[in-house]
């Protein structure tokens, strides 16, 4: 018995039973989604996934298969997007032999129907699978994206003092975006201090100070000056205890302190109004 | 081979880089800086590089040796106009330019030449 008549036979039964399964399929997907999507909806994906199945059983349509696939990733892609867990995603699929094998259990010889049938349900679950992790990265990056965003802006504080509060662990990566956001700021604005505030670098190592060296360097090549503040107590002792040398730069406690330099740098002088 | 202009104002004398620098452009400019600085005992040269986009590690030796010469003849260098790519490469060439000044602009560079002298 070749593999086109079997599924074709299959395909044919299931046709015949497609009310019964659309419904019972649905209920176990609906079930499994705990009510996050309407059963509307729920029966409206089921019965456009259960023609395209049969479809591509049938074997009359060649792109049916394909097709097929394309729903399925578009509908994993959704689930990944909308925070559903991998097994509520994949278990979709899977309902769908649990739901044919209660079917077929009356019917003794449609078994190597069913075992074909099975290992295809298979294939499209690790589809569905594949196409959910990597939607789950795509996501991942974007926020890792955002986050670098957000987490290096660069802050006018007086004419010509521009600040860069540092938030997060500083690797070579966000080392390069925040001197090339400074540098660029720096000749923007014609800002000729610059003052780096490590208050929210929760470790500095001798690679972290390292980068900070580097943008202090490549700020001072722009004939800009600066300042680095925010050094916290425990910091200062691992600085210490490493070895680590900031050289001629200059350090202050609190970014306070390191404005009040700047302004002296600059030439002013703030007093009581 | 292309020639770099030196132009004097008051005490400063200013150059201006706007050719790709080949060596002996290069070597062409040091000689003219140390003619005109003994020439003219100008105590301060301004090197103008907003149109420098490349740099290696060659040109940073050039700016760090036009520095040294120009200190024999008690004048002070100050490199101003630097783009920010170029800073950058310079950092991770591991040059610091020790010897010359710094100023993002012309206008600043010759405010500190002049808050010297």
């Amino acid at each position: 018995m070749d593999v086109d008549s079997t599924q074709g036979r299959m395909a044919a039964y299931m046709r015949d039973h497609q009310e019964k399964v659309v419904g019972r399929w649905s209920e176990l997907v609906a079930a499994g989604v705990r009510g996050r999507i309407s059963a509307v909806e729920v029966r409206r994906e089921i019965e456009d996934l259960y023609s395209l199945v049969i479809r591509s059983m049938s074997g009359a349509d060649e792109q049916a298969y394909g097709e097929l696939r394309a729903a399925l990733a578009e509908l994993s892609r959704s689930r990944a997007r909308n925070g559903f867990s991998p097994t509520e995603t994949a278990l979709g699929v899977f309902a769908l032999k649990d739901v044919v094998y209660e079917l077929v259990a009356d019917a003794d010889d449609l078994v190597p129907e069913f075992l074909g049938f099975s290992r295809m349900i298979d294939d499209l679950g690790l589809h569905t699978f594949e196409t959910y992790a990597a939607a789950r990265e795509e996501i991942i990056a974007g926020q890792a994206m955002t986050m670098m965003e957000l987490s290096t802006p660069v802050v006018r504080l007086w004419e010509g003092i521009i600040a860069v509060p540092l938030v997060g662990t500083l690797d070579s990566a966000r080392t390069q975006l925040v001197m090339e956001k400074l540098l660029d700021t720096l000749v923007a604005t014609g800002a000729d201090h610059a003052v780096l505030d490590i208050t929210g670098v929760p470790t500095v190592d001798t690679e972290v100070a390292q980068h900070l060296l580097k943008t202090v360097n490549a700020a001072r090549l722009l004939g800009a000056d600066c300042t680095i503040c925010g050094i916290r107590p425990q910091v200062a002792h691992t600085i210490v205890s490493l070895g680590i040398e900031f050289g001629d730069i200059a350090t202050k406690a609190t970014l306070a302190d390191a404005l009040a330099h700047a302004l002296k740098r600059a030439g002013l002088k703030v007093g009581p109004a | 081979m292309e020639r770099v202009p030196i132009v004097k104002i008051g005490q400063t004398l200013f150059v201006s880089i706007q050719i790709d620098l080949q060596d002996e452009s290069v070597l062409r400019l040091q000689e003219d800086l140390a003619d005109e600085l003994s020439k003219t005992g100008a105590h301060g040269v301004i090197i103008d590089i907003t149109a420098v986009e490349i740099v290696d590690s060659f040109i940073g030796r050039m700016l760090t040796m036009i520095g040294s010469i120009s200190r024999l003849f008690d004048a002070e260098t100050v490199i101003v106009g630097m783009r920010p790519a170029v800073a950058i490469t310079l950092t991770e060439l591991g040059l610091s330019l020790r010897g010359v000044r710094t100023a993002l602009n012309a206008d600043k560079g010759l405010e500190m030449l002049n808050g010297r002298t």
